[in-house]
């Protein structure tokens, strides 16, 4: 499926601030095989200081820009067409529960699909008792770690309502889940924290999903801002699989990645001044249209 | 030649040494098992034992002198707010001999090397990981190995520039290497005051025993720091944390006996990947930073987001080899506890050799082999955090019998928490003499030794800082809580060369100019100047009050109303001696002032640290009146030392130039307000007197108007007189001199708004008549003084 992806981002500051620099993680990622960026824009208005664009460890493409003092207002517009192919995953490979950590330790690498990244505890997500033991309880049944990742995100997707007012972005993900509302980062979030308890290495994803639904489908929750959801190391074999607990799905076409991380916080779509000032409004507009590849 | 045991005064059996059993199964550094004295020791002890216990007292007390003079101190933490504890001496330095020493300092070397190796690799590629020579969860989960580093190659091809090791001496006499330091070693600073402190009181013992100076450790460095410059024109920093640090007090001594700028993270700023500092004479670049903040602070960007006290885009001047960082960022997940596991057998891979000092024996409890190790023998480890960073005998230790834990508890502990645990074995150290009232008592002893990447290669610091228990058992627990620093003497057979930091002249002597002066730290010294004087201000203001008080008690109640709403504006409430108000506005001095104490004599910081504390001890017995008036004067002299300290003593450049500023300024602000109240055609009676007298000029105005007082001359000498130092006109021509030579900002254009008020306020005070001078005018005067003091912040302090 071809998409054609624009995301407008607008800030308007109630005094003016002082010079700044910023990281925006908001460009699609190439991933061999599933997803090829054939264009992309990222425009800025002011035009910044200085501008630059590198891999950060994961991967992940920044744009950084050093923004001149006095600014009111920014808009910050990435536009990009993206080819995606992706289906669930057809059986299930993955390793059975118990043969995981030796699996795990057999991994002699620290580049960033190792899955030694994705399993201690990160900054934003420290080790909870509520949610491992719903973890457990969920997953009583399940015997490999690709079924008790799906097994985990249907039952928080069952247990947690989507509520975009309940949560800010700075929310430990324990607190949204004692209070079983949230939006998708609090769902990818607590749903990794539960799959790492049970021994299952998680990454956050961050990314697009589209906005139209197909004819004869339901409306995907979380559709008018940016997306988020979870990646699991599920064994040798098997590898990495995506899950979306906020709706309930295996990751497919309608998902596009900009980025993973061990947590929010290695792959926010906007990090530097523009979130330590706090004196501001901001908006962000996303809008993903399909096109017929050609 | 007598031999030791002929000695009269090396016996054993009397004096001060009467005591000295160590404790059995360890190595004492004064004494061999058959308790005679080791020959390192015999010319120290000769010396000590030979001085009277007066003269022995007399010479301990010259060290605590000299630490306190210098204010020597650090920062304890510890329930509630933190406070300054002055520096812990253990009088007796640590003696080592030359060539035992030399042992040692090649094991740290060759340690050195292999830290360096290891760097490389974990922020290279990886190969150790992936020839499985280290577990790569053990990596991952550090909090300390730092991502975005991970292919950040050195500006100079060195990731470590200066390193410290804690050692110890085992039962069996060998050194073991107890902790690694690469974060941000301290101590190094402190070891440079213990020497001159202990060397004070055993001068002449000093002088005779060969000790090699320290100085040329540092001079190599700080060369080796300049000459890591690509940009000539720029310089080098060391970034610190802030006053709050528990070490501020070393890094601001390091930077002053280096002459390198002290920086915090929001004097720097990057640009075009070049690190800047931000200065009353605009941005100037920073091409080498010593860093003593840990890793993750230095950008908030890049690393941790929740710090306040980093420079946003650091990570990027590193990327784009803009900078040397000393050292590198992420060298913090060297000290990792669980990492010296692995070490003995990564000296091999990476050095093709064994170490030559061994570390504490160490097991990662990750491994099903390493479980089983722990298991068979948990009387002798001490189970702790596998990342844990600090030294062995920091935080809290989980020794089986300490933990309470069944061996069976300890098991289940394992198989769940391995990962995250480490098992060391429990350190016993060595012993060495310390004076415990009066008597020579042994007390453990580790060792912090530093090394610094110089032109020549690594350089051991010879000598170090030794950190002595506070109680008699040999091993870790001792060190835990208190404990006292001592020096550490390297005795060598033959004299050393006398080194020093001056080098000698290797080419025509030429002038440097001074740099320029930080922002932070001339907004600090424009403070500085600013709240010394209004303590000042105070100070004159209440004495005049007390004197009244006691002179003529209720009579004096009008005249007394009349200075309430200038003790009103001070914050201040006079019914007391010594108020609460003066003591606030001494500790926002004192506060400033220690952000600069880089930048003054440490004999000015302990004249307004005695002045503060002389203050405080007033405030808590003084009464009202004559007593209060008495205390007052006592202050106001006490004030006038620091004063002249300054005055006398500090360089005549930028940053004397931001406090004299600050002076001028609110000693104008000062006077236009006291004369506003008390020279006001209403106020009452006596009221231009009490003016005279706190404007410190009752001889003057005699001498020039004779007896007569009256507003007009009163305003003539306060206002505009030039030549009285107390008048507002004097305060206006210092700050005008002084604002012509700061540098000229040129972003701000010439002439700037500030040098257009300060001309402007400048010319209409001295036109002015002081018949023209009501009330109204000295008010709206003094608004125009407050004015320049935002300019001034605006062109040059932020």
């Amino acid at each position: 499926m071809l998409y054609q992806i624009r995301l407008v981002i607008d800030y308007v500051f109630a005094r003016p601030t002082g010079a700044g620099r910023q990281q925006f993680r908001i460009l699609p990622a190439s991933l061999p095989g599933c997803q090829t960026v054939a264009s992309e824009t990222v425009t800025f208005s002011p035009q910044p200081l200085e501008r630059q664009v590198f891999d950060d460890f994961y991967g992940t493409r920044v744009v950084q820009a050093v923004m001149p003092p006095g600014l009111t207002k920014l808009t910050v517009t990435m536009k990009a067409s993206v080819i995606r192919r992706a289906a669930p995953p057809e059986f299930d490979m993955s390793a059975r529960l118990p043969d995981l950590p030796d699996q795990i330790a057999l991994i002699r690498d620290l580049g960033p699909e190792a899955p030694h990244h994705f399993l201690p505890p990160s900054p934003r997500l420290l080790p909870s008792a509520a949610i491992a033991a719903f973890a457990r309880s969920a997953t009583a049944t399940a015997t490999t770690a690709r079924a008790a990742t799906e097994a985990l995100g249907r039952a928080l997707h069952a247990e947690m309502t989507f509520d975009a007012t309940a949560t800010e972005v700075d929310t430990p993900p324990e607190a949204a889940f004692v209070g079983r509302h949230g939006v998708c980062q609090d769902f990818a979030q607590i749903m990794i924290a539960g799959l790492r308890s049970l021994g299952i290495p998680a990454a956050y994803v961050a990314g697009y999903l589209r906005t139209l639904p197909p004819p004869g489908k339901p409306r995907l929750e979380g559709a008018d801002a940016m997306h988020a959801w979870v990646r699991a190391w599920t064994g040798a074999e098997s590898g990495w699989v995506e899950y979306d607990p906020t709706n309930a799905c295996w990751v497919a076409e309608d998902h596009i990645v900009v980025g993973y991380g061990r947590d929010y916080g290695d792959v926010a779509p906007v990090i530097g001044m523009l979130r330590l000032d706090g004196n501001q409004k901001g908006s962000h507009k996303v809008d993903i249209r399909p096109e017929t590849e050609g | 030649m007598q031999t030791a045991s002929s000695d009269p005064t090396l016996t054993f059996a009397t004096g001060m040494t009467r005591d000295y059993r160590p404790p059995a199964a360890t190595q004492d550094e004064l004494v061999d098992a058959r308790g005679e004295l080791r020959p390192v020791w015999r010319g120290f002890m000769r010396h000590l034992l030979a001085l009277s216990e007066d003269e022995r007292t007399k010479r301990l007390a010259r060290a605590d002198q000299y630490l306190m003079d210098s204010g020597v101190f650090y920062r304890q933490y510890g329930t509630g707010q933190s406070v300054e504890r002055p520096w812990p001496l253990s009088h007796i330095p640590v003696l080592i001999a030359e060539g035992e020493w030399q042992g040692l300092s090649a094991a740290l070397i060759q340690r050195a090397d292999l830290l360096e190796g290891l760097m490389a690799d974990l922020y290279g590629e990886n190969r150790l990981v992936a020839e499985g020579k280290l577990p790569a969860g053990l990596i991952a989960a550090n909090p300390e190995w730092l991502r975005p580093m991970v292919g950040v190659r050195p500006r100079d091809g060195h990731y470590l520039h200066f390193l410290a090791f804690e050692i110890g001496r085992g039962p069996d006499g060998n050194w073991w290497v107890l902790a690694d330091r690469a974060q941000a070693p301290s101590g190094a600073g402190y070891a440079l005051e213990n020497r001159v402190a202990t060397s004070r009181a055993f001068s002449e013992v000093y002088a005779g025993m060969n000790v090699p100076r320290l100085a040329g450790f540092f001079r190599d460095f700080r060369d080796q720091l300049q000459a890591l410059r690509h940009d000539p024109q720029a310089r080098v920093a060391i970034l610190t944390p802030g006053t709050m640090n528990e070490t501020y007090y070393e890094h601001a001594y390091i930077a002053r006996y280096l002459g390198f700028t002290l920086v915090e993270g929001e004097d720097l700023t990057v640009a075009g990947d070049r690190l800047l500092v931000r200065t009353v004479s605009g941005l100037r670049p920073v091409d080498v930073l010593w860093r003593r903040m840990d890793s993750g602070f230095a950008d908030p960007v890049e690393l941790n987001q929740m710090s306040r006290i980093g420079t946003p885009g650091m990570v990027s001047a590193l990327r784009a080899q803009g900078l040397t960082m000393v050292n590198a960022l992420g060298s913090g997940v060297l000290e990792t506890r669980a990492l010296m596991a692995f070490l003995p057998k990564l000296a091999q891979d990476l050095l093709g050799a064994d170490l030559m000092m061994p570390n504490i024996a160490t097991w990662w409890c990750g491994g099903a082999g390493e479980r089983q190790a722990v298991l068979a023998d948990p009387g002798r480890m001490v189970i702790s955090d596998a990342f844990a960073t600090g030294l062995p005998y920091d935080g809290p230790l989980q020794g089986l019998a300490a933990s309470g834990l069944s061996h069976a508890d300890l098991a289940a502990k394992l198989a769940t928490e391995g990962p995250q645990l480490v098992a060391q074995e429990a350190v016993t150290l060595s012993t060495t003499p310390a004076l415990v009232e009066g008597r020579l008592q042994p007390r453990p002893l580790s060792l912090r030794v530093f090394l610094a990447r110089t032109a020549q290669g690594w350089q051991v610091m010879p000598g170090g800082f030794g950190r002595i228990g506070a109680s008699p058992e040999p091993n870790a627990i001792a060190m835990q809580n208190g404990g006292n620093a001592a020096d550490v003497w390297i005795v060598a057979d033959k004299p050393q060369p006398v080194v020093s930091m001056v080098a000698p002249p290797t080419a025509a002597y030429r002038r440097a100019t001074p740099g320029s002066l930080p922002s932070r730290a001339a907004d600090n010294l424009f403070w500085l100047g600013r709240y010394v004087e209004r303590a000042e201000g105070i100070m004159r203001l209440l004495r005049a009050r007390n004197i009244r008080l006691a002179e003529a008690g209720e009579a004096a109640t009008p005249l007394l109303a009349a200075m309430d709403p200038l003790f009103d504006a001070l914050d201040t409430k006079p019914e007391t001696g010594v108020p609460a108000g003066l003591l606030s506005a001494l500790g926002l001095a004192i506060s400033s002032a220690g952000h600069v104490r880089d930048r003054f004599s440490p004999d000015a910081w302990q004249a307004l640290i005695d002045l503060n504390k002389t203050a405080a001890r007033m405030a808590t017995k003084v009464s009202p009146g004559d007593d209060a008036a008495r205390a007052l004067s006592a202050l106001l002299r006490k004030l006038t030392g620091f004063s002249g300290l300054v005055h006398e003593n500090m360089y005549r450049f930028l940053g004397w130039r931001f406090l004299t500023i600050g002076r001028h300024h609110e000693r104008a602000m000062g006077m236009a307000a006291n004369l506003a109240v008390l020279a006001d055609a209403k106020a009452p009676e006596g009221a231009l007197d009490l003016m005279i007298e706190v404007g410190d000029s009752v001889m003057t105005h005699r001498r020039r108007f004779s007896l007569q007082t009256s507003r007009v001359t009163v305003i003539d000498l306060l206002a505009l007189d030039e030549m009285n130092p107390r008048s507002m006109r004097y305060q206006l021509d210092g700050m005008a001199e002084q604002l012509r030579l700061l540098p000229e900002a040129d972003e701000y254009g010439m002439p700037s708004d500030l040098t257009r008020a300060m001309l402007r306020l400048h010319t209409d005070l001295a036109t002015t008549r002081p018949e023209d001078l009501t009330t109204q005018a000295i008010w709206a005067l003094r608004g125009r003084i407050a004015g320049l003091s935002d300019l001034l912040t605006g062109a040059y302090l932020r």
